[in-house]
């Protein structure tokens, strides 16, 4: 009696593990093949960023390194400029602090994301790998943020950003400007494709995204805003737009991203539940 | 002057605080409607203004 209740409880752990070794595996194959995509554009803007490290007197190895640690595209183009005048250490941290203010805020998104059982080291993994593009995938995925889906991406993606800063140091005049900005044109693409079907769901959405839109080029013409960088002005017009949209049209989180029921898996059939209009 | 390498880890030490502290600090959701509602816009818009 005991024994045959034995092998049937070692049976259901095992099958229960296996379960979850088949899911990550799962996860890790999604976020490499979503990381595809990401990876093409980041290696074909990477390349045009080598030409700035180049001009700063980086040597291929050192932009690499550089691009694999810090995978800011307008972080390392401050970054290398900064260095190539041989500013002062503070004056870089500074710049660097400000250009990617923007990503506190992402990472500050994906916070209300993140499962509070996810053992604690993989944030201190994954966060330096919070860019806008793998940001947007996982905000894209329904229920919790999957690390291991993350891990996939980041795989893919970031050593295309790394080996493509490296080539545009050594050829950076080889590849056309034409297909530099064909391929990076990819990653608007993929904001788009985030946005949009989002937009459709929710009225809310779309409109603030028309409004988005505006800012944008307002922000542009406005003559006493032209002496503030544009990561300041992300910072600060995300800040405004998302708050008066927080106090007009609050949300149900917990139904929007479908964490409600977090134990049930996250695949891509499932979708996104509406937003609660105000 | 700053060895190249010195400048790098600079870089690399900011960007790297910068995503990941919060992470560290908010391990829970955030108990505060405005703050749920405010970081469920963010995204969207940051996206958006980017975009343009």
């Amino acid at each position: 009696m005991e024994n045959r209740s034995g092998k049937t409880k070692d049976a259901y752990l095992s099958s229960r593990e296996d379960l979850r070794s088949v899911e990550r595996r799962k996860a890790f194959r999604q976020g490499i093949r979503d990381g595809v995509p990401i990876g093409l554009g980041y290696f074909a803007v990477s390349f045009s960023l080598g030409i700035i490290a180049r001009n700063a007197g980086l040597s291929a190895f050192q932009g690499a390194i550089a691009s694999l640690l810090c995978i800011a595209s307008a972080g390392e183009y401050a970054g290398f400029t900064l260095i190539g005048a041989s500013a002062a250490l503070a004056e870089v941290a500074l710049m660097t602090l400000i250009i990617n203010l923007r990503y506190m805020l992402m990472s500050l998104a994906l916070t209300q994301r993140t499962d509070p059982k996810m053992p604690f080291f993989h944030r201190l993994l994954f966060g330096g790998a919070v860019t806008d593009e793998l940001f947007a995938i996982n905000i894209a995925r329904p229920g919790y943020l999957d690390p291991v889906y993350f891990y996939g991406a980041i795989l893919i993606s970031v050593p295309l950003w790394s080996v493509g800063t490296a080539l545009g140091i050594v050829a950076g005049d080889i590849l056309p400007a034409r297909v530099v900005s064909a391929l990076s044109v990819a990653l608007y693409g993929m904001f788009i494709a985030i946005i949009v079907p989002q937009a459709r769901k929710s009225k809310v959405i779309a409109g603030l995204i028309l409004i988005c839109f505006a800012a944008s080029w307002g922000a542009e013409k406005l003559a006493f805003l032209q002496n503030i960088s544009s990561g300041t002005k992300t910072i600060i017009l995300t800040i405004v737009i998302a708050s008066a949209a927080a106090l007009l049209f609050p949300v149900d989180t917990k139904k929007a991203y479908g964490t409600a029921d977090a134990d049930t898996s996250a695949d891509e059939g499932t979708e996104q539940k509406e937003v609660r209009d105000a | 002057m700053h060895s190249k390498w010195t400048y790098i880890l600079v870089m690399f030490a900011v960007t790297y605080l910068v995503r990941v502290l919060p992470l560290t600090i908010f391990r829970k959701p955030i108990n505060s409607w405005f703050m749920q509602s405010f970081l469920y816009y963010v995204p969207y818009v940051t996206l958006a203004l980017m975009t343009f």
